[in-house]
């Protein structure tokens, strides 16, 4: 938290943010499909100042062998962060806080995918942050649900994600770095957009039941502004521009 | 017919109604969902997705073509660019008088070594079951192997094959089409070889173009006068 509260204007009296936003402006959002040659699928998202890489195998054969189903393929997901992607040297090794954030990618990747076709086989997400501003969790969901479209992967739909929050007493979408330090709450949400079902919900802070309302409303509201980024994405690699 | 194909990624809905689900389509409720990203089309009664992404999926009956990545004293396993390894029994290959004491495997096939097959049997309970008795069959001698996206097969050979007779006739090539994907290219002709494997990326790279048996023509015929 440093000691930048008393500096900082998380809210100021016309309704404008630390960064300039709009209480319900998301960041700027850039989706990209593919792009790398050696993995099955692929994507690349900057979110703010936030950058992701994700590249997905699979299916492929499970090592270590006592991993596999026999009833239906698995879903592994990793998501790491590079030793530059914050301001103080970040140790390559998987910390605690990277382990839970892999698990949970992974629970809400599941319900989207159909891997009951590939009995046997494992698919692989692998996750990489190059550069990390608040809400890293949000932009890899999206962006590891375009990669696995990308490798073809049966999915349901895809998971669009985008997290909301509560600073200075007000709802707001998409939650940067500094509001998330010194902000009240931050409640990432994980959305399939299209089954209108909610796959990830997490909530640090404390809310009362109407902002909680609120809050998920604004997140699923990010969630369908991130959704249409990630079909544009694959109908521009997938369709061209001729894509209707 | 064509005003009901459609470009469609994950989720989308491509109709709603009493429809046969087919490949790459899911039923929610009377909602026909596609679950890949390619084109939806609508016949009969029936709906599908044809994928424009994704692996190999081993089908009884599809020609492959394999590499030999390893054998017991029993059977060969090879690499069928799928999630599955395919499985070459030897009494396929020697026949039934096939005994592990007096043959020795490497005798015909060797690690390394590419094999035409077509899948004898596959469920999801076992590995792929391949067989070489056949017909066109069996170890491959020459050619250079390409590798393609298995979901570019069929724009490959084209409708009722009229785009790899085109390169076959402008090249004098010999093309093998395995439906995983590898293709073998054998031409006596140093240049119609080199032509050959050209026009075939060419396929694979640029397999949304309309109209791409009449470009690769022209790109074949091109090349033969400089």
């Amino acid at each position: 938290m440093g000691g930048r509260e008393s500096e900082l204007v998380l809210l100021d009296e016309n309704g404008i943010r630390c960064d300039g936003r709009k209480v319900d402006e998301p960041r700027r959002i850039m989706i990209k499909a593919g792009g790398l040659k050696n993995a099955d699928g692929s994507a690349y998202i900057e979110f703010g100042d936030n950058k992701i890489l994700v590249g997905v195998f699979g299916p492929r054969d499970v090592h270590p062998k006592h991993m596999s189903n026999t009833d239906t393929g698995i879903l592994r997901v990793r998501y790491h962060m590079e030793p530059f992607s914050v301001t103080e040297r970040k140790n390559p090794a998987p910390s605690r806080r990277e382990i839970e954030i892999s698990k949970v990618i992974k629970e809400a990747l599941e319900p989207a995918v159909m891997l009951d076709k590939f009995p046997r086989t494992a698919v692989d997400v692998f996750i990489e942050v190059l550069q990390a501003d608040g809400g890293t969790r949000c932009a890899a969901l999206s962006a590891a649900s375009v990669a696995l479209a990308d490798a073809g992967i049966p999915m349901r739909d895809l998971v669009a994600a985008c997290a909301a929050g509560k600073v200075a007493d007000t709802v707001i979408l998409d939650v940067n770095n500094e509001e998330d330090q010194a902000g009240q709450a931050d409640m990432p949400i994980g959305y399939m957009p299209n089954l209108e079902k909610i796959t990830l919900l997490q909530l640090d802070g404390v809310l009362t039941p109407e902002e909680y309302k609120k809050c998920v409303e604004t997140g699923i509201n990010g969630c369908k502004i991130v959704y249409d980024l990630q079909k544009k994405a694959l109908h521009d690699k997938y369709f061209g521009n001729g894509g209707d | 017919m064509d005003n009901k194909r459609k470009y469609v990624i994950p989720g989308d809905l491509v109709t709603t109604g009493p429809f046969r689900p087919e490949q790459n389509v899911v039923l929610e409720g009377n909602r026909i969902i596609a679950t890949a990203i390619g084109i939806s089309e609508i016949y009969d009664d029936a709906v599908k997705v044809i994928p424009l992404t994704g692996k190999y999926i081993p089908k009884i009956n599809d020609l492959v073509i394999g590499k030999v990545v390893s054998h017991s004293s029993l059977s060969w396993e090879l690499d069928i660019n799928s999630c599955y390894v395919g499985f070459l029994p030897a009494t396929d290959v020697f026949g039934r008088d096939f005994s592990a004491h007096a043959d020795e495997l490497t005798s015909k096939l060797r690690t390394g070594d590419l094999v035409a097959a077509r899948i004898a049997n596959f469920d999801r309970t076992r590995d792929p079951l391949l067989t070489i008795a056949d017909r066109d069959l069996g170890k491959i001698d020459s050619g250079d192997l390409v590798k393609i996206s298995p979901s570019k097969v069929p724009r490959l050979i084209g409708k009722r094959g009229t785009m790899i007779q085109t390169i076959e006739m402008a090249t004098n090539a010999a093309i093998t089409i395995g439906q995983n994907g590898w293709v073998v290219v054998s031409c006596e002709d140093p240049e119609g070889l080199l032509k050959a494997k050209k026009a075939i990326q060419m396929v694979d790279e640029q397999a949304h173009v309309a109209n791409l048996t009449d470009q690769v023509k022209e790109m074949l015929e091109k090349k033969g006068e400089s």
